[in-house]
């Protein structure tokens, strides 16, 4: 290790800083994994960079990755592989969890590396006034997500020839044109009825849980043909995740069962508790362009903290 | 692929408090032990999560390629997916 030849640099440069979270340094261990953490990334151990000078207070979860998959190319490619995607993010959301069990923390965005400890103390110590004032707005707080879903069939109508052709006419194929085109008439108004429908309930929603949420923001609906985007059978209209205080979840989720059950052919899917990855970005960062339909809608109430707030939710609640 | 339903059982590592197993329908539909699916999980940690700019890290671009590849993947490989429209 007296000089560097290219060969150990190279070799140096094969490990990367996979960034999960940042948390309060408190009471977490400094050094090597603490025994309660799952692996990270790629199975490897996860352990804490303790910030400095106006950092002081805040730790980064870090772990070692191989830059044969975090590279600059690489990354692009890696990202095409769905069960690397799917490793990676598990991975990611597995510490995240074991952290935000055991206090507040700030998930960070999948695939943030660093190439060394210094540059993860140099952001830490960049961003400390920020990062500190974020944990604080979140402790104590989770992310529950609602989906609202359109049941499956539930938009089609019940009796699919309101013009009595009988059973030749619901079999559909010896009808005549004018017939067909009625039916697809009254199948698109009810597809938008039952689209309204849910629409509606998940505006109910908004309006029942606003006095009780601290935030809410709309994620975009989940688009049908990815696995465990339908659950049950349906499909989902609206996607919001709501920051929600400790002890009012089940209060919460209550409401949130009492106003899905009102339409008859919409059902909601309460999902979590989560680390408040939704609430973890500021309101500006929030706004990120690969966001961009779904937010605004609602909005993260970032700028409004402790005062009363300009939050979707509450706009609704009155 | 299954779409939805009869996904195995795969408890995710360390899910204390975890989303896969805290897993509720409300509205009369059944409690469902689901494990957390990956479509939920990458709302959060593609659109959600703390941005800081790495050394390498995601870009937005990066995040619709994930997008696009996630809708290419699954249509072409489940194609016994309803064709359900709307």
């Amino acid at each position: 290790m007296t000089s560097a030849t290219p060969e150990t640099e190279a070799a140096e440069c094969r490990e990367l800083l996979y960034v999960y979270a940042v948390l309060p340094a408190g009471e977490r261990p400094c050094g090597p994994s603490a025994p309660a953490l799952p692996p990270g990334v790629g199975g490897r151990p996860v352990r804490f960079v303790r910030g400095a000078g106006p950092a002081a207070g805040l730790a980064a979860a870090v772990g070692e990755v191989p830059a044969e998959d975090f590279g600059e190319d690489a990354l692009e490619r890696r990202l095409e592989d769905l069960a690397w995607l799917e490793d990676t993010a598990r991975s990611h959301h597995a510490v995240v969890e074991a952290l935000g069990a055991a206090g507040p923390v700030l998930p960070l965005r999948l695939a943030t590396v660093y190439r060394s400890e210094p540059r993860v103390r140099a952001v830490l110590a960049e961003r400390a006034a920020e990062f500190a004032s974020r944990l604080d707005r979140l402790t104590g707080h989770l992310e529950w997500g609602v989906k609202v879903y359109l049941r499956r069939g539930g938009a089609r109508p019940s009796s699919p020839e309101p013009s009595g052709g009988g059973a030749a006419a619901a079999a559909g194929s010896g009808t005549s044109g004018r017939d067909y085109l009625r039916r697809r008439r009254a199948q698109r108004r009810s597809e938008e009825d039952g689209w309204q429908a849910a629409a509606r309930v998940g505006e109910r929603i908004d309006a029942a849980v606003g006095p009780l949420v601290t935030a809410a923001r709309r994620l975009r609906p989940q688009d049908p043909r990815l696995p465990g985007a339908s659950a049950g059978a349906g499909v989902n209209v609206v996607n919001t995740a709501y920051l929600v205080a400790e002890d009012r979840s089940e209060e919460f989720r209550a409401l949130v069962a009492r106003e899905a059950a009102r339409e008859p052919e919409v059902y909601a899917e309460v999902i979590g508790p989560w680390a408040p990855y939704s609430f973890a970005a500021d309101a500006d960062v929030a706004a990120d362009p690969g966001h961009d339909d779904a937010d605004g809608s609602v909005g993260d109430d970032s700028g409004a903290d402790g005062g009363g707030s300009a939050g979707g939710p509450r706009e609704a609640a009155v | 692929m299954s779409v939805s339903g009869s996904l195995p059982s795969l408890p995710a590592p360390g899910a204390g408090t975890g989303a896969g197993t805290d897993l509720a329908s409300v509205a009369g539909e059944r409690w469902t032990g689901r494990p957390i699916a990956l479509v939920d999980l990458l709302d959060r940690l593609l659109a959600g999560g703390v941005v800081i700019v790495g050394d390498l890290s995601l870009s937005i671009a990066d995040v619709e390629l994930v997008r696009i590849s996630l809708r290419a993947l699954i249509s072409s490989v489940d194609e016994s997916l309803p064709d359900w429209r709307y």
